[in-house]
């Protein structure tokens, strides 16, 4: 079986879950989900066992482009963050009634199929079809099922949807250039190239643009809050857990190999982008009146300290930053998950409506005290693990770089602890408030299972994604 | 039995009790789930005992490693413990004292409908205290760091309706995380300079001086002792412990007391290699611990709230141990964490007692007279209270001693704030007693009638804690020292000194002796003899205002740090964020505003198209006209 089989289940499952109709369609889509991730663990077996699952297809002759799959630890990592948050993000949605469900879940899966060819692409066309693919069922599940005032949120989801896009331009344009020279889109043929140093700032920035935005950096987020807020929950776990890892992943699998010496001499600016992205999502998230907008600017604060791992260059940064996005994406999902079980039962996303919940749901409350502190990296969890070494990295750089990216040790406590007391705690709330139900519990328990669990062993991830990081910085130390 | 599985039965052990707690402790009954805490953390005692008598006998240290936690490309950190002198000996008292209050606790804390929650939490507590104690390397330890700091958190916030404690739990969380931060700088900064973080290697880079950059040493150990301060409560981040009262009182006394708050201790004197060459450092950190020691036991002077007291002058006696700890004499500062979790546990135990029969009350102006009523109590307070104070042949008076020889010898300034320190402190703590236990009772009528000693389960610890304040000195008698006999191996200085008391000794017993007794005789004069009790809040003016709204140092914080950091907040939510929104999105509106500019020109106007016409065909005259 080659890694092709992947996006195959996960099409065939996307179009089965919409024929299958509105009644049908969450269980088809969650069996499809599973059988992906089934898929996906087998694939890993057998590439540890050393077999070849790549695909390289020639595609177009004229212009040369392939169809080329290619795993290695860090691509098969993020395909399995996907897989594995496919099914519990479907699942988790299980307590809503969506009108036109078939269409939604068929989107859902739709989307996996995309994030996981943007993952698996060895070839900068394929590449860039995936990653604009990805695009559109996300605009249509937060454009459709979205909530709120709908003009505010047709607004707010067009913006994404036109930021996003504009600024993937660039990058096309970035890969037409690096075709005119290589002759190929295929990503071997691409390192090989030796660009000038003057070529590779234009390169590099060309594609900062599109993954800014992505990821997203300050000061290209300010689509971010308002999107997490509109979209509905299921799409916000999309967005948070897996899309927005795709522009770290890029950076780290195109921008850095592409152009090294501009990453290089612009460190000290992308470090301080990062960091700035910490301090400043940190301190916006603190007075936040929308829980959905506050962990918006939590993930914008924590995506800043891993895109400032990836641009330390280093191997401790790279996979600190990939432990970190595996681990944000765990928990961020967590969290949109308690977010949604909060309105669920009061109907509300406004923090001051809130309050009194714990003596009510002792079990909800537990599962989102773990997911808060493992939100602020508590020794322990995963998450831990992911910070620390990127914050070790950074202070290898230079140790100001990990004193201010630390503030999100300071900062994160804060603004979560502020959150958890003003949304759990105080005197019992007079709205009644149902502790969690069996099919909730399930989806905290596996999510925090996972991440207490590689909190403690950590080394089977690491071990890994290393030998893909190397190769990585391979490409970029031969420049130098 | 092998070592290994020992030691999983030490850690894991409360941990079982957590988990039987959290899972099961609602439907047994409270008594069930108290004892099976308790049993938890005695089992961990007699593993404790076992490794103590161990290392003791063969004094070599037991290494283990489980496996590879943290892999990073330089070094790997491997998740294991270490037994040696130190961690053994801060075992013995972390879970003896844990497993008494435990046991107090059962009694304490049977009114509570929330008991299980209560000991799964206390349990986890001892749990993550074992890991930060026998963790071989600081990231092991950080990791009992921070689970203590979440711990306590936790149980501040026990009565999670009242906000005010939630807030005071969330402070403590929060300023401890500032003092982290600045530890894992201090582990980043070794890690950068020796390429581990295991203490045994550590030690030997150290001592080979195989560092790449052994300058950057003090400031790591800088950045270590923040970390100390958040834990340790010293200036300038002490003002979470005493809003940490807010828990119920055997946390006070297990976490805030005996236990967590001596963990900067335990760090700094296992670093004892790192600080010894660290001058300036060292140097700041006896005059942190000297000024903590003073600052907090003016405080300590006009609380009345009973756990206030207790709480600043805890702070003020782990002044003392960090004013040791600066002057190099770590096993002195190791004596009196041990003599003062004896006294000091019993003391918030004690309180604890009181408050209980008053139920729920905590102003000693209400108090009084408790003596007769409460005679176990009383006697064991009055034995620790001797103890705190340094009166001849208590626990505290060798330890406390010793540390202001200590400081005489270092600095003579040091000896006096240190001394000034014991004096307050001898009279804020009789201040306590007279209040508390002397004279009439100042409460209700109701509460009059209900007073009684408080059950075997609470007396019995409190009677434990009182023998070992009273005997706790022997482990350290001047001249003979089995404790500077018994940390020989990991403090190697001490093997080189021999303490023989001279007449300067002597005299500077008699000196702390006699300030001893002035204070208390100040504080007798003042409450017994004149019958003072302390005037209410609106009518205390003066310094003692200051002193009893303690320098408004939470005030100046509160002004610094917290509200800039939320106007900030409010002006990135309301101002900064649309604006960027506008920026980024003023490019496409400035498109569209060109276009819309463009349209206009397009208005049909033929006169306009020709005015344009002519203009352009000059223009391009002119330049062809200019090129030749």
């Amino acid at each position: 079986m080659d890694i092709s089989y992947l996006l195959i289940i996960l099409l065939v499952g996307a179009f089965a879950t919409y024929f299958s109709g509105d009644k049908l369609a969450s269980k088809v889509a969650l069996f499809f989900g599973l059988v992906a991730f089934g898929v996906s663990l087998v694939l890993l077996n057998q590439f540890n066992q050393g077999e070849n699952i790549n695909v390289l297809l020639q595609w177009i002759s004229k212009p040369n482009i392939h169809f080329a799959l290619n795993a290695d630890g860090l691509s098969l990592a993020m395909v399995l963050l996907t897989t594995a948050l496919t099914p519990i993000i479907i699942f988790s949605s299980f307590g809503n009634e969506f009108q036109n469900a078939k269409a939604i879940y068929g989107l859902i899966l739709f989307m996996a199929f995309a994030m996981v060819g943007t993952f698996l692409a060895g070839d900068g066309f394929l590449y860039y079809i995936f990653w604009e693919l990805a695009l559109i069922p996300i605009y249509f599940i937060a454009l459709i099922w979205g909530n709120g005032d709908a003009d505010e949120r047709k607004k707010a989801v067009l913006k994404f949807f036109i930021y996003t896009l504009a600024g993937s331009l660039f990058m096309l344009v970035a890969f037409v250039y690096l075709y005119q020279k290589a002759g190929s889109f295929l990503i071997e043929d691409l390192y090989k190239l030796d660009l000038s140093a003057n070529e590779q700032t234009w390169i590099f920035f060309a594609f900062f643009l599109a993954y800014a935005i992505k990821i997203p950096l300050i000061p290209f987020h300010t689509w971010q809050a308002k999107v997490y807020q509109k979209a509905p929950t299921l799409g916000t776990m999309l967005l948070s857990g897996i899309m927005l890892k795709m522009g770290l992943y890029s950076v780290i699998r195109w921008q850095l190999p592409l152009a090294p010496m501009a990453a290089k001499t612009f460190m000290p600016i992308l470090l301080g982008l990062g960091i700035a992205g910490v301090i400043y999502g940190s301190i916006v998230a603190l007075r936040q009146k929308d829980l959905k907008k506050l962990l918006a600017y939590s993930s914008l604060a924590h995506v800043g300290l891993i895109a400032a791992g990836t641009y330390t260059l280093t191997l401790d940064g790279l996979s600190g930053a990939v432990l970190q996005m595996i681990a944000h994406g765990f928990v961020i999902v967590g969290l949109f998950f308690a977010a949604e079980i909060i309105y669920r039962r009061f109907e509300t996303r406004t923090i001051s409506e809130m309050g009194g919940i714990r003596e009510q749901a002792p079990k909800f409350t537990s599962m989102f005290m773990i997911l808060v502190l493992a939100s602020v990296a508590l020794p322990g969890t995963f998450n831990f693990v992911g910070e620390f070494t990127v914050l070790y990295s950074l202070s290898q750089i230079n140790v100001w770089y990990a004193v201010l990216g630390g503030t999100t040790i300071i900062l994160g406590a804060y603004y979560m602890l502020k959150m958890f007391q003003n949304v759990m705690l105080g005197e019992t709330n007079t709205k009644v408030f149902k502790d969690i139900k069996f099919n909730e519990v399930i989806v905290f328990v596996v999510i925090i299972a996972f991440l207490l669990f590689f909190g403690l062993f950590p080394k089977p991830i690491v071990e890994f994604i290393k030998p893909g990081l190397e190769v990585v910085l391979n490409v970029v130390n031969s420049q130098f | 039995m092998d070592n290994t599985i020992l030691s999983l039965i030490l850690l894991l052990s409360p941990f079982v009790g957590f988990l039987f707690n959290v899972f099961f402790g609602k439907s047994v009954s409270k008594n069930v789930s108290g004892y099976f805490g308790t049993f938890a953390v005695i089992t961990s005692f007699i593993v404790t005992l076992l490794l103590f008598l161990d290392v003791n006998s063969s004094k070599e240290a037991i290494e283990i490693s489980l496996f590879d936690w943290i892999s990073l490309d330089k070094f790997t950190v491997d998740f294991g413990f270490l037994f040696d002198q130190l961690s053994s000996l801060w075992l013995l008292f972390v879970t003896g004292i844990g497993s008494l209050i435990h046991l107090y606790s059962i009694s304490y804390m049977h009114d509570d409908e929330n008991m299980n929650k209560f000991f799964a939490y206390l349990n986890l507590f001892i749990f993550f205290m074992i890991t930060l104690v026998i963790g071989n390397n600081l990231l092991v330890m950080f990791i009992g760091w921070e689970g203590v700091g979440l711990c306590s958190y936790l149980l501040i916030g026990f009565w999670y309706k009242n906000q005010d404690y939630n807030d005071a739990a969330k402070k403590a969380f929060i300023m401890n995380r500032i003092g982290d931060l600045g530890l894992l700088i201090g582990i980043f900064i070794l890690a950068y300079s020796f390429g581990c973080l295991d203490y045994t290697t550590l030690q030997m880079a150290i001592a080979d001086d195989k560092g790449l950059h052994s300058e950057l040493i003090p400031i790591a150990a800088f950045c270590l002792f923040i970390g100390a301060c958040g834990k340790s409560a010293q200036i300038p981040l002490y003002t979470w412990l005493p809003d940490a009262m807010a828990g119920p009182t055997p946390v006070s006394a297990l976490i805030h007391a005996a236990t967590m708050v001596t963990a900067g201790i335990f760090m700094i004197t296992r670093l004892n290699y790192v600080f010894d060459i660290s001058e300036w450092v060292q140097v700041l950190i006896s005059i942190i611990g000297a000024i903590t020691a003073l600052v907090a036991a003016t405080i300590g002077l006009v609380q009345n709230d009973i756990k206030k007291v207790l709480a600043y002058s805890t702070v003020s006696q782990l002044g003392l141990m960090f004013l040791a700890l600066g002057l190099g004499a770590y096993e002195v500062a190791v004596f009196h964490v041990i003599t003062h979790a004896f006294f000091k546990a019993c003391l918030f135990l004690g309180s604890g007692s009181v408050i209980h029969a008053l139920h729920g009350e905590q102003d000693m102006r209400n108090m009084g007279g408790l003596k007769k009523v409460m005679p176990i109590t009383f006697w064991t307070m009055m034995i620790s209270t001797l103890a705190i104070s340094g009166i001849f042949p208590f626990a505290g008076f060798w330890s406390k001693d010793e540390i202001l020889m200590t400081a005489f010898h270092g600095n003579v300034s040091l000896w006096v704030v240190g001394s000034i320190a014991s004096i307050l402190t001898a009279f804020y703590m009789f201040r306590l007693m007279y209040l508390t236990f002397f004279k009439e009772f100042r409460g209700t009528e109701k509460q009059k009638s209900n007073l009684h000693e408080s059950p075997a389960l609470i007396t019995f610890p409190l009677i434990i804690l009182a023998i070992l304040a009273a005997v706790g000195g022997l482990i350290s008698l001047p001249g003979n020292s089995w404790l500077n006999h018994y940390l020989t191996p990991i403090l190697p200085k001490l093997g080189e000194e021999h303490h023989v008391l001279g007449t300067t000794d002597y005299i500077l017993m008699g000196i702390a002796t006699i300030g001893a007794l002035v204070g208390i005789f100040i504080a007798y004069t003042k409450y017994i003899k004149q019958n003072q009790v302390p005037s209410q809040d609106s009518e205390i003016t003066g310094f003692a205002n200051v002193l009893y709204n303690k320098y408004y140092v939470d005030e100046g914080y509160n002004a610094i740090f917290v509200k800039p950091i939320n106007a900030l907040s409010k002006i990135f939510r309301n101002n900064v964020e649309p604006a960027l929104s506008e920026l980024v999105f003023g490019l496409g509106k400035g498109a569209n505003y060109f276009g819309k500019q463009g349209k206009k020109l397009q208005n049909g106007n033929i006169g306009l198209y020709l005015f344009a016409f002519v203009i352009g065909i000059s223009a391009i005259l002119i330049y062809l006209f200019l090129a030749q």
